[in-house]
């Protein structure tokens, strides 16, 4: 619950705010929080209010998902090699509910500890029901909300991610991948419509990690 | 209450995709072996791809976020996680509020 508690504090404004985005959109609470129950990905989410229609369209949106969520695809091979104790079935029914702040908390979990199929489910479990709830209510509630740009809510992710980074920290090879993936991300994301900065900076920090690990390699060889 | 069909199928659309993300990574491994410097690129993922994702809020979107970006990183240093979170959030809507 320690681990959490953080997570769901930043997870319900995000919500409330995707609700009412949804609802300026002209989707019922009901669809908000199917959306939010059946997708739930919040970056994909906000890029398919971003960019609705109406009648919706299912392949833009979809598409959209797809490039959105491509680091889905990394996060889960990733988190798989630490699942040694989850049953198969149990495997795959978790990684349904992988999100970024949840594949993060276990990444972040891993390191100290083993996971667990309940320690997993105690993390998802609060952490959905918050996000389909608050995406819900900020459909019904819509416009009483207040402005959440000038409250600073919208920066609730962004801080989460960065105390994330911080945690990762194991030394000058982790600013390498750090400066390469930033670096590339912001460049991309200047010159590229749409989420590609999020592929380009994982795959340029990925690069970063390889070239200083080879670098490292030839050191220890005499 | 009422949910309209086109938006049903651009939702089912939708979470069609995001299931198929996140099982591929868990299919991948189970044909790829992961040991040596393949498990240490697939370790830098993390922060790559936090890093990737926080990026343009730090530098490119305005003075404040960068600015609340530096205070939370390094509140991180010292304090817990909700603590860091809540300064970043305030100082980004106090620096908003002073109009930068």
């Amino acid at each position: 619950m320690r681990a959490i508690s953080p997570l769901i504090a930043a997870v319900i404004p995000i919500g409330l705010v995707f609700g009412a985005v949804a609802a300026t959109k002209g989707l019922s609470p009901a669809e908000a929080g199917l959306m939010s129950a059946l997708v739930f990905a919040g970056g994909s989410q906000f890029v398919a209010m971003d960019i609705w229609t109406h009648p919706a369209s299912w392949t833009g949106v979809g598409f959209a998902a797809l490039l959105v969520n491509i680091r889905h695809v990394l996060m889960s091979a990733s988190l798989g090699t630490r699942m040694g104790s989850f049953s198969q079935p149990v495997r795959y029914l978790s990684m349904l509910f992988l999100a970024d702040e949840i594949w993060a908390m276990a990444e972040f979990r891993a390191k100290v500890a083993k996971l667990t199929p309940a320690w997993f489910a105690g993390l998802v479990g609060p952490f959905y029901l918050a996000w389909v709830f608050s995406g819900f209510a900020g459909a019904a509630l819509g416009a009483f909300l207040g402005d959440p740009v000038v409250l600073g809510l919208d920066f609730a992710f962004p801080a989460v991610f960065i105390v994330l980074v911080m945690g990762f920290w194991k030394g000058p090879e982790t600013g390498a991948v750090l400066l390469a993936s930033g670096g590339a991300a912001v460049v991309t994301q200047h010159f590229v419509p749409g989420v590609w900065y999020i592929a380009a900076g994982a795959i340029a920090g990925l690069a970063a990690a390889m070239l200083t690990g080879k670098a490292r390699d030839v050191e220890v060889t005499p | 209450m009422t949910v309209d069909l086109a938006t049903l199928v651009a939702i089912l659309s939708m979470a069609a995709a995001t299931v198929l993300t996140r099982l591929s990574g868990l299919v991948l491994i189970r044909h790829v072996s992961l040991e040596g410097n393949r498990r240490k690129a697939i370790e830098s993922i993390p922060p790559a791809v936090l890093m990737a994702v926080v990026a343009p809020t730090a530098f490119a979107t305005g003075i404040a976020e960068t600015l609340a970006c530096a205070v939370t990183a390094f509140a991180a240093l010292r304090l817990p996680m909700l603590v860091s979170v809540a300064l970043g959030v305030a100082s980004v809507a106090i620096l908003r509020a002073l109009g930068l």
